[in-house]
C-alpha cells in the first residue's frame, strides 16, 4: 500500500492544483495575520475560510482523481495487488497530499508571524488538525460517491450536493427547525444534529478551544453547557475521528464487491 | 491452461456472458474475437478478477479463482486503453510497476526495441497515444508471467512498433507462454494467432484455428471468415 499512497502523492504534488491550493492558503494566511495584527482573529477567519474551502477542494480533487485514474486502476487491478491496498492507497495519498499543502500553506505564515512565541500554538494546532480531518473526511466521501456512479456527471453532481448540504443547507435547515419547533426542548435533538455533520464538529472543535461562546452559536454554547470545555473537545475530537475513518471504510466495502 | 467453466455475469439487465465454456491451453497464441459488445473484455476482465462472475468458474493451472489477488503475478495484461498519472514520468511508472510486482524484469531491453530512451524522464501527459501504448505493451511484457494478456495491443502503434510487437509475441510464444489476444485488425490475428475463440452475444460461437475457420465459412482470408460468421448469425 505504501507504494501506491507514494506514487499518488507523487502524482498529485506535481500537479498545478495542489501549489495553487497551498498559495492561496498561505497568501491568505499573510494577508489576515499581517493586516489584523493579531492571531485569535486570524485564525478564525482562517477557520471560516477552512470549514468551506477544505470539504469542496476535498470534495472536487477526489472525485476527478478517481475518473481520471481509473484507466491507470485498472491497470493496477491487473497486478496481483488487493483491491483495498489499491483504492486505499490513492485516497490515502490524496488526502496526504492536500493536507500538505493546507500545513505548509498555512504553516508558512503563521511561522513567519512568530507563532511559536505566542501561546496561541495549540489554537493554530487545532485549526490545522481540522483541515487536515476534513480533508480525509471529504476526500473519502467524494471517492466513495465516485466509485459508486460510474456515469461521472452524476457523480460529480451528487458530491458538489454532498457538499452544498454539509457546508450550507445542514445549518441553515438546522435553524429553521429550530425556530419552527423553539416551543419544544429541542437541546437533545439539536446536539445530535451538530454531531452528525463534521463540519460542525470541526467548528465546534475549534471554537471550544478558543473558548469564544459568542461565536458559538445555539448548538455551540448548548455544546459546551453541556459537556464543558474539556469534555466537549475530547467528544468532538473523538467523533471527527470516527468520521475520518467512516469514508475510507465504505470505499473498502465497495471496492470489495465492485466490476470494474 | 485456462478454463472457463460455465461462466455467467449480467450488468442490470443485460447479460454480457451467458454460460461461456471453454479451455485455452499453453504454449498458443489465442485470439478473442467477437462483434462490439460480445463480451470479450468482459470476459478477459473476469479472468483478471476485475469483473466478478454471477455463476461459473475460472480455472488457471487446476487452481480456482477466488477474489485473492496473488495469482495475478502469473499474467501479463495489457489494458484497451493506455492513461497514467499524468504527472509521473516514464521511469516513476516502470519503478512503481516493478515495486509491486517484486519480481525479476526486463524492461531494460524492451525500451531499447521500442525506441523509449528519450522519452524515459518525460512526464506522461505529454506523451503521444503511439508512445503510451508502447510503455504499455512494455509494462504488459517485461515481467516473465505465463500468461499474457492483449486487449487490443495494436492501437496508436506505427509500423516498426508494430513489426517489434509481433516479434515479441512469436518469442512468448516460443517460450511455451499462453497468449489471449482481442483484436479488430484481422490481417494482425491472422499473422499471429493460431486459434481463434469467437464470441457470440456471450456464448462461444466458434473455437477451432484458423483453418478450420477457414474451411467452415469457405472464405480465404479471415476478415471474410469473420465477417462471414457475422453475417451468417444475423440472419
Amino acid at each position: 500500500m505504501l507504494n501506491i499512497i507514494r506514487y499518488t502523492f507523487y502524482d498529485l504534488l506535481r500537479s498545478r492544483w495542489s501549489i495553487t491550493y497551498m498559495l492561496f492558503f498561505m497568501i491568505t494566511g499573510f494577508a489576515l495575520l499581517f493586516l489584523s495584527n493579531d492571531l485569535g482573529s486570524a485564525i478564525i477567519s482562517l477557520m471560516n475560510i477552512l470549514l468551506v474551502l477544505a470539504p469542496l477542494v476535498g470534495i472536487i480533487f477526489g472525485v476527478i482523481f478517481y475518473y481520471n485514474s481509473s484507466d491507470f486502476s485498472e491497470l493496477l487491478l491487473s497486478q496481483p495487488l488487493k483491491r483495498s491496498t489499491i483504492f486505499l492507497g490513492q485516497l490515502f495519498g490524496i488526502c496526504i497530499s492536500l493536507s500538505l499543502s493546507l500545513i505548509i500553506g498555512l504553516g508558512v505564515p503563521f511561522l513567519v508571524y512568530g507563532l511559536f512565541g505566542s501561546n496561541q500554538i495549540f489554537d493554530f494546532l487545532v485549526l490545522i488538525l481540522d483541515g487536515v480531518i476534513l480533508t480525509f473526511v471529504f476526500v473519502g466521501l467524494a471517492y466513495f460517491v465516485a466509485m459508486k456512479n460510474d456515469n461521472k456527471v452524476k457523480g460529480f453532481g451528487y458530491a458538489l450536493l454532498m457538499w452544498l448540504i454539509f457546508a450550507i443547507l445542514y445549518d441553515g435547515l438546522l435553524l429553521i427547525l429550530l425556530v419552527q419547533f423553539e416551543e419544544y426542548p429541542l437541546d437533545t435533538f439539536s446536539l445530535i444534529a451538530t454531531v452528525v455533520n463534521p463540519i460542525d464538529l470541526s467548528r465546534i472543535l475549534i471554537l471550544l478551544k478558543l473558548d469564544i461562546s459568542a461565536l458559538m452559536g445555539y448548538t455551540g454554547a448548548l455544546y459546551q453547557k453541556f459537556f464543558g470545555t474539556l469534555f466537549g473537545l475530547f467528544i468532538s475530537f473523538g467523533l471527527l475521528s470516527i468520521w475520518s475513518v467512516l469514508p475510507g471504510w465504505m470505499v473498502y466495502r465497495t471496492s470489495k464487491h465492485k466490476d470494474f | 491452461m485456462i478454463e472457463f467453466k460455465k461462466i455467467k455475469k449480467s450488468f442490470g439487465r443485460l447479460d454480457v456472458l451467458k454460460g461461456l465454456d471453454f479451455s485455452v491451453r499453453g504454449d498458443k497464441v489465442t485470439a478473442v474475437l467477437g462483434p462490439n459488445g460480445s463480451g470479450k473484455t468482459t470476459l478477459i476482465k473476469s479472468l483478471l478478477g476485475m469483473v466478478y462472475p454471477d455463476s461459473g468458474s475460472i480455472i488457471l493451472d487446476g487452481y480456482q479463482l477466488n477474489g485473492k489477488a496473488d495469482y495475478r503475478s502469473k499474467i501479463g495484461y495489457l489494458p484497451q486503453i493506455a492513461r497514467f498519472p499524468e504527472n509521473l514520468v516514464t521511469r516513476e511508472l516502470l519503478a512503481m510497476v516493478r515495486s509491486v510486482r517484486k519480481a525479476e524484469s526486463r524492461e531494460e531491453e524492451l525500451i531499447k526495441r521500442f525506441g523509449l530512451e528519450p522519452f524515459l524522464d518525460k512526464k506522461l501527459a505529454h506523451l503521444s497515444g503511439g508512445t503510451r501504448q508502447k510503455i504499455n505493451i512494455v509494462l504488459a511484457l517485461m515481467f516473465d508471467t505465463e500468461y499474457v494478456i492483449l486487449d487490443e495491443p495494436t492501437t496508436g502503434l506505427d509500423p516498426r512498433a508494430l513489426q517489434e510487437l509481433k516479434k515479441l509475441i512469436s518469442e512468448e510464444k516460443e517460450a511455451g507462454k499462453t497468449l489471449l489476444i482481442t483484436s479488430h485488425i484481422m490481417s494482425f490475428v491472422e499473422e499471429v494467432c493460431d486459434e481463434v475463440v469467437f464470441l457470440l452475444e456471450g456464448q462461444i460461437y466458434f473455437q477451432g484455428d484458423m483453418q478450420e475457420l477457414k474451411e467452415k465459412t469457405g472464405s480465404d482470408d479471415l476478415e471474410k471468415a469473420i465477417a462471414a460468421l457475422m453475417e451468417e448469425t444475423d440472419a
